[in-house]
């Protein structure tokens, strides 16, 4: 059983309304760095940037960090394929990074980011943006800006689509007891 | 991947993620992240049979920047001098915990042993059994080559690389025949007869005695260090005839196409098989070999280790 | 001999089919076969069930090495006994290369005595050539044919007596007491370091390549030889598709040359070396599958007269290793039978009595062991193998009887099992296990 959360113009939404915090919070976009962490984070992180383009008319530093190399949960699956890391010229030192993430669980995805993070430099801050936050966490992690806020039992599966890479546009939910 | 024993264990597949994770990694590391915490807990022991002090170092830097426990044990015991025997360490090992072996033998086939009797439970990685196979080497290689002339992604599809010298008696040259085949790569073995094993004309590459008929059509050319000594053997009738027949000296080097490179595993013979103004041109790449073979290394160990281990 | 002293009652074995033709019961007395009667009809204290099991001559093994003295932890004549017993043996030759060397009648009559104490099968010592193997000196050859042991067999064998004049010395001399010499053929120089059968998978593997020219080159120098000084020639475990030819030419030639193959050359190829396992590491070196058909063509031809074992216990510290530290050798007494009935017998290319002569009559004649390979016939000596021809067995290492555990066959399926054994008239296996 699938059910459909979020539809195409869904996320279009839930996009341009997280570019419209991030513009608030921050008071603009200069100093914004949006990291998204592979392989879904990435793109969303890109149309969050055209969003704040659209905003602003100027368009924020982009780039993706691939966080395997600092899980703490590797041994629980085979070794992975590590996913490109492009960090802007300019770097983080001073300036404000906006993780993108698609689904917000456990946590433990957006600590290994944190760590890595801290390898590249020093951000004055770091924000967290997540398509959709599913609860269940197990670290004190919360996200800044959110696409959707989705109630969910643990045995159940969050499926963020971007036509990017999956040629679709939709959050799913599936699996589960209800 | 369980083992990394032979580059024959890789297909293209596999070859190119342990291509792309070590690239992957070399980011990283020009990011000047000195230390990922990747392999925290895990333990790597390097065994070393036989002295290769670049080799061992090569990897003690890979398991190091992943974080992981390294533990250098210089077995005793040369094909000369039986010491402790290979069971009974890699049992004192087993007893250590160590999750990857890393092992160097002057017996071919002694990492097979060592992954297949069940004496121990880790991950064995082959770094030069013998005249076997030196599969590390042959990705190292192989990274540099796909870096310098296939803009750093992919395989090596048409790439023509000729590789010259003491086939016989070289891990290096089967181990990069294999590979680079599986690449795709167009591979010319060069070296006198009594140089060539028995069977070569079966392996996937092609074979020449002449060296100046390869050059001209090479993308790459990689040395293979000789041994003086093996005039002795009647493998060669002096150094200098080796030499002057196969040796690349700077009017060779001209016969190479403006955009060939020119490799060497190390450590090189200058004068024999290479000559001192060849081995410091701009189209040496042997300092970036080394650098990049820590990058190559770094990726078989996050594979190996950098998940569940396989059958368990 | 000293089984005499112990003359056996009477014993009927009742069904068996000699040499798998028609039943027969055969009624032994005093040691000697006394009649082929019709099945049912012979009579005695001790009958055995040998109903539709396969009679054969007790099996002559013209290549074993027992390794006493010297390396005990590994063989002694006792347990070799019992594993050649056990194989359906009733005679074995004990190679010479044991420490001390098996030069001198001291050491030849020590070997024999502890085969007639052992009281299983006959342990026929064969005498080093050179002294200590040495390959420079010849050793007393005539004082080891004048021994106890009554040495007709002589070999260097583990090293090739490479040195012309001395192999030319060596067949001429043992003429005098109607010796042979077994030459074990490995051109030493060809075979530095050599590891395995030199081709492409050598050169794949990195292993030092032992080529079959190696072996070829001796052989056809010592059929020559052989040749120019009249003498008999034995070539001991032959393993190429060239040497079965050069045997093959001079046999046509008249020339008095035997041949023995080894059962896992009969049944093995190089491919296993891939495994890089040491129980895979033998010499002569397992070789190609083309050279396999060969030797089954010879033996099937009688080019090559003889399966002997080349049975070479060793230690487990001596395998269980890399295989460039690892010792040469199989086991071979146990399993020899099965492994050519699999690979010549039921693929045709010997009948029983086929089999019999390349396991019995044929050694026992080459060796001059009097009294063994005489044939299931009236009048005979009573050494006698048993064979159940339909049953099968998977080998087990430990199951065997050698002190070693170092056989190839482990875990593989093979056909024909020895139920039972006569040496001389006295059982000395019943039902599969030894007879106390
Ligand atoms: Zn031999």
């Amino acid at each position: 059983m699938t059910n459909v959360i979020l539809d195409g113009s869904d996320m279009t939404r839930a996009i341009t309304r997280i570019a419209h915090e991030i513009v608030e919070r921050n008071k603009g976009a200069a100093d914004v760095v949006l990291l998204g962490i592979p392989t879904r984070g990435f793109p969303i992180a890109e149309r969050i940037a055209s969003a704040i383009e659209r905003i602003e008319g100027a368009r924020p530093d982009t780039g993706s960090l691939d966080v395997t190399l600092y899980r703490d949960d590797l041994r629980m699956r085979p070794a992975r394929a590590l996913e490109p890391t492009s960090i802007p010229a300019g770097g983080v030192d001073d300036r404000v990074v906006i993780l993108v993430d698609d689904v917000l669980f456990s946590g433990r995805t957006i600590r290994a980011a944190l760590d890595a993070i801290s390898d590249l430099g020093r951000p004055r801050a770091v924000q967290l943006a997540v398509m959709v936050d599913r609860g269940h966490r197990e670290l004190p992690i919360r996200p800044d800006f959110v696409g959707k806020n989705l109630p969910t039992s643990v045995d159940e599966q969050v499926r963020v689509s971007v036509s990017e890479v999956d040629g679709t546009d939709e959050v799913t939910i599936s699996g589960g007891t209800r | 991947m369980r083992h990394l024993l032979s580059a024959a264990d890789l297909d293209a597949e596999a070859a190119i993620l342990v291509l792309d994770t070590a690239a992957e990694l070399a980011a990283v590391t020009d990011r000047s992240v000195k230390k990922l915490p990747t392999l925290r807990g895990r333990t790597v022991v390097n065994l070393f049979f036989e002295d290769s002090t670049r080799t061992r170092i090569s990897f003690e830097m890979a398991a190091k920047r992943l974080s992981a426990d390294v533990i250098n044990f210089a077995a005793k015991g040369s094909s000369v001098s039986k010491g402790e025997s290979l069971k009974d360490t890699a049992l004192t090992l087993e007893a250590m915990g160590a999750d990857a072996v890393v092992i160097r033998h002057h017996a071919s086939g002694a990492p097979h042993r060592l992954a297949t009797a069940g004496w121990i439970a880790g991950a064995v990685v082959n770094a030069g059994d013998g005249t076997h196979e030196h599969p590390t080497q042959a990705l190292l290689d192989a990274f540099t080559l796909r870096r310098h002339l296939r803009g750093g992604t992919g395989g090596l599809d048409g790439l023509r690389v000729t590789i010259v010298g003491d086939v016989l008696h070289s891990r290096v040259a089967r181990s990069n025949v294999l590979l680079l085949a599986t690449l795709g790569a167009d591979v010319t073995l060069v070296a006198p007869p009594t140089l060539l094993p028995t069977g070569v004309h079966e392996w996937p590459c092609r074979v020449s005695y002449d060296i100046d008929e390869a050059l001209p059509s090479s993308d790459a050319v990689m040395m293979l260090r000789v041994q003086a000594e093996r005039m002795h053997d009647a493998y060669f009738p002096s150094a200098r005839e080796y030499s002057r027949a196969y040796g690349l000296d700077r009017d060779r080097l001209g016969a190479l196409p403006d955009h060939a490179i020119v490799m060497h595993p190390g450590p090189m013979n200058r004068g024999m098989e290479i000559s001192a103004e060849v081995a410091d041109s701009d189209r040496a790449v042997m300092v970036e070999q080394v650098t990049n073979g820590v990058s190559v290394r770094m990726a078989v160990l996050y594979l190996l280790l950098g998940g569940s281990t396989g059958e368990k | 001999m000293s089984h005499e002293a112990t003359a056996p009652e009477t014993v009927v074995l009742r069904g068996a089919r000699p040499y798998g033709e028609d039943q027969v019961d055969i009624v032994v007395r005093d040691g000697v076969i006394a009649e082929l009667a019709p099945p049912g009809t012979g009579s005695a204290a001790v009958v055995v069930d040998a109903d539709g099991l396969v009679a054969l001559p007790g099996l002559v093994d013209l290549h074993t090495h027992l390794r006493e003295p010297g390396r005990e932890d590994a063989e002694t004549v006792e347990t070799g006994s019992r594993a050649a017993a056990l194989g359906g043996y009733t005679a074995v030759f004990a190679m010479a290369n044991t420490l001390p060397v098996a030069d001198t009648a001291g050491v030849v009559e020590q070997v024999w005595r502890l085969g007639q104490e052992a009281g299983l099968v006959d342990v026929f010592p064969v005498g080093a050539v050179t002294v200590g193997l040495g390959g420079t000196q010849l050793a007393e050859l005539g004082a080891m044919a004048g021994s106890a042991a009554r040495v007709r067999v002589f070999s260097d064998d583990g090293k090739c007596v490479h040195d012309a004049v001395l192999m030319r010395r060596a067949l001429e001399y043992v003429k005098a007491f109607d010796g042979v010499i077994a030459q074990h053929a490995q051109e030493p120089r060809l075979t530095e370091d050599a590891q395995m059968n030199e081709g492409v998978l050598s050169g794949v593997l990195g292993l030092t390549g032992w080529p079959a020219v190696a072996e070829e080159s001796v052989i056809a120098r010592d059929v020559l030889l052989a040749h120019h000084v009249g003498s008999r020639l034995h070539v001991c475990h032959v393993s190429t598709a060239g040497s079965v030819d050069i045997i093959r030419w001079a046999k046509a030639r008249g020339i008095e040359v035997t041949a023995e193959v080894t059962p896992h050359h009969l049944l093995l190829t190089e491919d296993l070396v891939r495994s890089y396992d040491p129980v895979y590491k033998v010499n002569p070196p397992l070789r190609t599958s083309a050279d396999v058909e060969a030797l089954w063509e010879g033996l099937a031809d009688g080019t090559i007269d003889v399966v002997a074992t080349d049975h070479a216990p060793h230690a487990l510290e001596d395998k269980d290793c890399e295989w460039g530290a690892a010792a040469f050798g199989m086991l071979g007494l146990q399993t020899a039978l099965s492994v050519v009935v699999q690979t010549m017998l039921l693929t045709g290319r010997l009948d029983w009595r086929g089999v019999a002569d390349r396991m019995s009559v044929a050694p026992a004649r080459i060796g001059r062991a009097h009294g063994h390979g005489a044939g299931v016939q009236r009048g005979a000596t009573a050494s006698i193998v048993l064979v159940d021809p339909e049953a099968t067995w998977v080998v087990d290492p430990e199951g065997l009887a050698s002190k070693s555990r170092n056989s190839p066959y482990r875990g593989m399926e093979l056909p024909a099992q020895v139920r039972h054994v006569l040496r001389a008239g006295r059982i000395t296996v019943r039902d599969g296990e030894l007879a106390s």
